[in-house]
């Protein structure tokens, strides 16, 4: 396949993600619509790799696997600790600093 | 062949992706990621990144995901109601608009490369052998700042979701309640089977704290 139709997929699955972020209110969703982001960043960055013949992108890739995973250690650690003060698990509530 | 399998691959990571947004129950989104990943694993292996394809499937589909299903069942993944919130639809408008833009900007982009089929293969391109040498000496300084992140994320974590004491009053209601009086020989087993001496003191003010605090915070993990 045409390195294009990879470009295409991932261009998608961003977009999916960003309307996910946008639109759920719930921050659990919200985490995994970003881990969606991530991962279509990933497979772009692999497809380029794949473009060039170099394997610096596959490393690239891994770098950002390894940020992923630690987001979603510190975010799930705020959902818990949101949970613990019983304040609601909603992103919308959650407006005291007015941001 | 690898056609069929690129598009069996693709339709299921945007199906996966579309399921992530639009199922109402946590619990359905994480399992929807997890299928999402591991279609993504497949695109990977399609594009001859063999060891980025076991590491997104060990690591994400495996670890993290795990770490997700944990803690959905903690917090109780509630179906959210729905709201009246301008974002839900101006959101997926936004993301229309950027897809389009983003289909434009690269289908319409001069890289010669992106109608190829890519680079003349190399044997061992994208082994673990390639990708670690790689790591160990080009990317030697990202490595190890990769390490320090990964350190000091777990620590977050754990200050983050610690139990604290001390934060809310106990309720008040329960304390009264565990102060009274109480009869001789009622109330438990151990009184009745006589391992147990009947006290009608009420218990020291430290223990009654200890009992009223949330059950939230028993369960602790």
């Amino acid at each position: 396949m045409a390195i294009g139709w990879y470009l295409v997929v991932s261009a998608l699955i961003f977009c999916i993600g960003v309307a996910g972020v946008l639109s759920r209110r719930n921050p659990l969703v919200i985490l995994l619509c970003l881990e969606l982001m991530l991962n279509a960043a990933n497979l772009a960055l692999v497809a380029f790799a794949r473009m060039w013949g170099g394997e610096d992108g596959q490393v690239f890739a891994l770098i950002v696997m390894v940020v992923a995973a630690c987001e979603v250690t510190v975010g799930l650690g705020l959902v818990v600790a949101i949970y613990r003060r019983h304040l609601p698990v909603d992103v919308d509530e959650l407006n005291e600093l007015h941001g | 062949m690898s056609q069929v399998l690129f598009f069996i691959a693709a339709i299921g990571a945007l199906a996966g992706a579309i399921g992530v947004v639009t199922l109402r129950n946590p619990f359905y989104s994480v399992l929807a990621l997890a299928f999402h990943l591991v279609c993504l694993a497949i695109l990977f292996l399609l594009l001859r990144a063999e060891f980025v394809a076991a590491a997104q499937v060990v690591v994400y589909a495996g670890a993290v995901m795990v770490l997700y299903v944990f803690v959905v069942a903690y917090v109780g993944g509630g179906d959210e109601l729905a709201g009246g919130s301008a974002l839900r639809i101006l959101g997926p408008m936004f993301a229309i608009a950027l897809a389009v833009e983003l289909c434009i900007a690269m289908l319409g982009s001069a890289l010669k490369g992106i109608t190829s089929k890519g680079a003349p293969y190399v044997l061992g391109f994208g082994t673990p052998g390639h990708i670690g040498r790689l790591f160990l000496t080009t990317y030697l300084f990202p490595f190890e700042i990769a390490s320090v992140l990964l350190l000091v994320a777990a620590v977050g974590a754990v200050v983050l979701a610690r139990r604290r004491r001390g934060l809310e009053e106990p309720d008040e209601q329960l304390l009264v309640r565990i102060r009274a009086p109480r009869p001789a020989y009622t109330g438990t087993m151990a009184e009745a089977a006589g391992t147990r001496v009947a006290e009608t003191v009420p218990p020291p003010e430290a223990e009654a704290v200890g009992a009223a605090s949330d059950s939230r915070e028993e369960g602790g993990w």
